[in-house]
């Protein structure tokens, strides 16, 4: 049976975070109830194909093309097969297809927006996209959102669960992003940032990125566990 | 050297576009066991609705089986039709609704039993990782001796129970404030 560590502060951004303004109407006040996990929680689901990686409408969308690939991989470093991996992202003018966008800016026909696929045996996964746009966020007092992609993946069970986002490096925005700075450790903050790899793009097309990703779970075996 | 698990980041406003979404665990009815509508308010702070919320649930079969590599017990059968995920949106009024059916009991170590329970998580703006917390039914006797509930303090412990209303299990979700929703550390 997998094991799974804490979810830990530090590494992991806490419940409460005040600098996004909405934590403080959402986040529970009471502390999270500590519990055994059991057969509920070790399991979770299992999909089957998708295969959905051009964001760009066959390289027609506006802005910088590029590759996203990486490895998922758990907390033992075994690369995780079959983990159900879905993005989405603004366009190029920070813009999302979505109607609660109501931001004037434009919208690019040929810009999807979003894609998913199942990772390889290797654990991995490639996407072909453009680099987002910043974005403001409203009433915020002109915060604007580094360029970010969303990543959601269903790992192997209910506990490998992960919901994060992908950022740009040296983008100047980063340092004052107060979702990105919700993460209190420097160096796990540094492990959000995709790594430029000239090998991961296409030659005189796209530039590439590596992004790799890190599911929770070790191949412990405790011996009472349902 | 093992790495270290990737940070959480808020699910955000804008993903509905982007991650299908499918309330009906029972493959349009054909699932076996008692057919079950789980549905619920979202609410924050000042018990204000939150629209655009993602919830998922995962839960056994009606025997009690989940699909998944790791229950190997065939004794609980699989359920061809059933499939035990889900994922919804919560509507403008903060509404979320799922069809499926009642969860068998579930193992627990030591030769113990879980009470029926479906597995629930909420994401959204404004949350920085998921918030997940459990669905118990009413009238369970085996609801005394759940192990789960049994860590959750007296007091709190009805808020994961679920009210019957005909063939509707509902079940509200307060993420902060008044009648708060336990939910679970892990």
């Amino acid at each position: 049976m997998p094991e799974y560590a804490p979810y830990a502060d530090g590494p992991q951004p806490p419940v409460n975070t005040p600098r996004y303004f909405r934590t403080t109407q959402l986040a529970p006040a009471e502390a999270m109830i500590e519990t055994p996990l059991t057969l509920s929680e070790l399991t979770g689901p299992v999909f089957g194909v998708a295969d959905d990686t051009d964001l760009t409408g066959n390289g027609n969308a506006i802005g910088q093309l590029m590759v996203i690939r990486g490895q998922v991989r758990d907390e033992d470093a075994r690369p995780q097969p079959g983990v159900l991996v879905e993005i989405w992202q603004a366009n190029a003018g920070g813009k999302y297809r979505h109607p609660v966008d109501g931001r004037d800016a434009p919208l690019d026909p040929h810009f999807v927006g979003s894609g998913r696929c199942l990772t390889d045996a290797e654990g991995r996964y490639r996407f072909l996209t453009i680099k987002p746009g910043a974005y403001p966020v409203p009433n915020s007092g002109n915060w604007w959102r580094p360029p970010h992609i969303h990543f959601s993946l269903h790992g192997r069970s209910f506990m490998s669960r992960l919901v994060t986002q992908l950022y740009f490096p040296g983008d100047p925005l980063n340092a004052d992003d107060g979702i990105f700075n919700a993460v209190p450790d420097a160096d796990a903050r540094e492990r959000l940032i995709a790594r430029p790899c000239a090998a991961a793009g296409i030659d005189g097309h796209a530039l590439g990125f590596t992004f790799d990703i890190v599911l929770r779970g070790r191949n412990q075996t405790p011996t009472d566990v349902a | 050297m093992n790495p270290a698990a990737t940070a959480s980041q808020t699910l955000g406003p804008f993903f509905n576009y982007a991650l299908p979404l499918d309330g009906d665990l029972t493959g349009g009815g054909k699932a076996g066991g008692t057919p079950v509508t789980l549905t619920g308010q979202v609410t924050d702070v000042n018990a204000r609705p939150v629209r655009d919320a993602l919830v998922e649930i995962w839960q056994a079969n009606a025997a009690g089986r989940y699909r998944h590599p790791l229950d190997t017990d065939g004794s609980r059968p699989l359920d061809p039709h059933f499939t035990g995920c889900g994922r919804t949106l919560t509507d403008a009024d903060g509404r979320y609704r799922f069809t499926t059916v009642k969860p068998g009991a579930v193992p627990f170590k030591g030769n113990r039993w879980q009470a029926p329970h479906i597995l629930l998580a909420v994401f959204g703006a404004g949350l920085m990782r998921r918030m997940t917390t459990r669905v118990y039914f009413p009238g369970e006797t085996m609801n005394g001796t759940d192990p789960i509930l049994a860590l959750v303090p007296e007091a709190r412990r009805q808020l994961l129970v679920g009210a019957v209303r005909g063939d509707t299990l509902v079940f509200d979700i307060r993420l902060r404030g008044t009648d708060e929703t336990p939910f679970f550390g892990n």
